[in-house]
């Protein structure tokens, strides 16, 4: 059997999971609306493992992470899968162990945050992959505590990963193994939900649907509170039922500076003076200082990066459907 | 200092990797070039050729640029936008024949780096990672390896970490690693030449020079010794056609191009 050297963050335990799903998670719909300082007060500690949905600057939990670092809980473990939302949190400080998959900004190239990071060695990093990632939120969403597939064998990933590798029972063939990942939080920023937290997404679900089965604790934002009518109308749009989610909260434009598809598009100034802060470390924490530490709140952000007016012109330049 | 080029670089390198694309097929297609070139081929031979984004955007209209996978671009009128696992699963079941790869360090068998430059533990450099990189080149039945950058750094005896599996170490390697059976590297598409792999060894050879390229260029050019056949081809500029659409169809605003 092939062994992965990389430390393991989670060791899985499907009947601790189903005890934990028994115990904790709210089976009948409750009212669970709250402000972004409830919800990350009530949810997030130090110590716990954190992972958030979509990707890069599109549908991140912008406001969320942004309220995580306020409140500062240290000593977190963190999914590392995106762009601005991982990037913050990893120069936040607060970030000391990573399963890292994809750490950058794409066109706008590497996470200086990360390379800071990863070079003083103050963090633990094991390497995984996209689709390691959310078929491990798979396993722990189908309840099992492994998932075979085929995918980093063979490679350094592999090696400097938590996996396993071995034949397969039935035929033989040569596996990897990838362990199931519950994270004590997921982040997940919606396009509308109820009160209860029954949530639609538009667009590309992302890895949504397996982190929000794969979290023992669940915050979701949301663009829009709609009426429970409304999810009752169309059941079938409902990607997160409000079973899995643990708070509700309201943020229009949670995903600023990133793009909300066909509400908002990406807010590009923003994204560059980000990026540009982040070049150095005094930069960034002026950045945090300035729009993360500095403010109260996610309406008090929004005021501060132009409010209305400004989140209007990102409207205007969103292409519809 | 040859008379100016009517094309750039970048035209030259779309056109490269378009011409690789056949029809009814599908890619697993990044932003910047690999989409043009996605875009280019359906428009010029291959209408029949499916992008696939890695976070679920499946044949889009592609007439707007993503900046990112998970951009609305990536699945504004397409037919499909599930999610990542439901591409990646795709992948793994024998969907998709081309993956596009880009990378910091390739070795003589394809393999590729995108992790780290130094150690592990204390690296020089922290890249992104694999992201989906590793998946898509354990999982499509093509990978292709775009460098605009043609140097020695990047074409290395060793890599620093292997991030993405080429032909690991020589022939057979993929098979016994457990990686699909006839899956691998296929094609580097360079600002000098294409390289393929010898279908014995499966080490990197010269395949076809860009127009005004040596063959000595693209071995200077290169780490490690390149295994040159005795035919080696020439690669045509892009002709009138592609030059239009890529020009009036796909970067009218001209982004990239």
């Amino acid at each position: 059997m092939g062994l992965g050297e990389g430390a393991l963050f989670v060791r899985p335990d499907a009947d601790g999971f189903r005890e934990y799903i028994r115990e904790h998670k709210p089976h009948s719909p409750v009212d669970k609306r709250m402000s972004e300082h409830e919800a990350v007060r009530r949810f997030v500690r130090p110590g716990d493992y954190v992972a958030t949905d979509l990707y890069g600057m599109v549908r991140a939990p912008m406001s969320l992470v942004r309220e995580v670092i306020r409140q500062g809980p240290a000593d977190l473990s963190l999914a590392g899968q995106g762009g601005m939302d991982i990037d913050l949190l990893v120069a936040s400080g607060l970030v000391r162990r990573i399963d890292s998959v994809y750490i950058g900004h794409e066109v706008f190239g590497l996470s200086n945050a990360y390379r800071r990071l990863a070079a003083s060695g103050k963090v633990q990093i094991t390497e995984w992959t996209n689709a390691a990632i959310t078929w491990r939120f798979k396993a722990a969403a189908m309840g099992i505590p492994f998932i075979p597939s085929r995918t980093m064998l063979g490679t350094d990933t592999f090696r400097k990963s938590a996996a396993k590798s071995g034949p397969c029972p039935f035929s033989g063939q040569e596996l990897c193994f990838l362990p199931a990942l519950a994270v004590d939080v997921g982040l997940i920023h919606v396009h509308r939900c109820d009160r209860y937290g029954n949530a639609q997404i538009d667009g590309t679900g992302g890895l949504g649907f397996e982190l929000s089965r794969a979290s023992k604790k669940l915050i979701l934002s949301t663009e829009m509170i709609v009426p429970e009518s409304a999810i009752r109308k169309a059941p079938e749009r409902t990607v997160i039922p409000h079973y899995l989610v643990d708070a509700v909260v309201e943020a229009r434009y949670g995903s600023h500076p990133g793009e909300m598809c066909y509400e908002y598009a990406m807010d590009r100034p923003r994204v560059l003076e980000y990026l540009k802060a982040m070049e150095t470390e005094e930069g960034g924490n002026a950045y945090l200082k300035k729009y993360v530490r500095g403010v109260g709140s996610h309406e008090e952000y929004l005021e501060l990066v132009g409010g209305q007016k400004q989140m209007r012109r990102l409207e205007r330049t969103c292409r519809g459907r | 200092m040859a008379r100016k080029a009517a094309y750039s670089g970048t035209e030259l390198l779309i056109c490269l990797v378009a011409r690789l694309m056949e029809n009814r097929k599908m890619a697993f297609i990044g932003t910047g070039v690999p989409m043009l070139a996605a875009a280019l081929a359906k428009k010029h031979h291959a209408p029949g050729l499916m992008a696939v984004f890695e976070f679920g955007g499946t044949d889009p209209a592609l007439d707007a640029l993503p900046l990112n996978v998970g951009a609305q671009q990536t699945f504004q009128r397409g037919i499909s936008a599930v999610g990542l696992a439901e591409v990646m699963e795709a992948a793994q079941r024998g969907f998709l024949e081309y993956g596009f790869l880009g990378a910091a360090q390739i070795d003589p068998y394809g393999n590729l780096n995108t992790t780290v430059i130094g150690d592990h533990a204390r690296p020089k450099v922290r890249l992104a990672g694999s992201g989906g990189g590793c998946d898509i080149g354990a999982l499509c039945w093509k990978t292709i390896t775009l460098v605009p950058n043609h140097k020695p750094q990047k074409f290395v005896r060793k890599l620093d970490f292997m991030t993405t599996a080429g032909y690991l170490d020589g022939p057979g390697a993929r098979e016994r690693a457990g990686l699909p059976r006839g899956s691998g590297p296929y094609r580097v598409v360079s600002n000098l030449a294409v390289m393929d792999y010898d279908g014995e060894t499966r080490r990197m050879r010269l395949h076809s020079l860009n127009p005004g390229v040596t063959a000595e260029q693209v071995q200077e050019s290169t780490g490690f010794e390149l295994a040159v056949p005795d035919k080696v081809g020439h690669n045509a500029p892009p002709d009138a056609e592609e030059l239009r659409i890529l020009r009036k169809e796909v970067d009218p605003h001209r982004f990239y191009i």
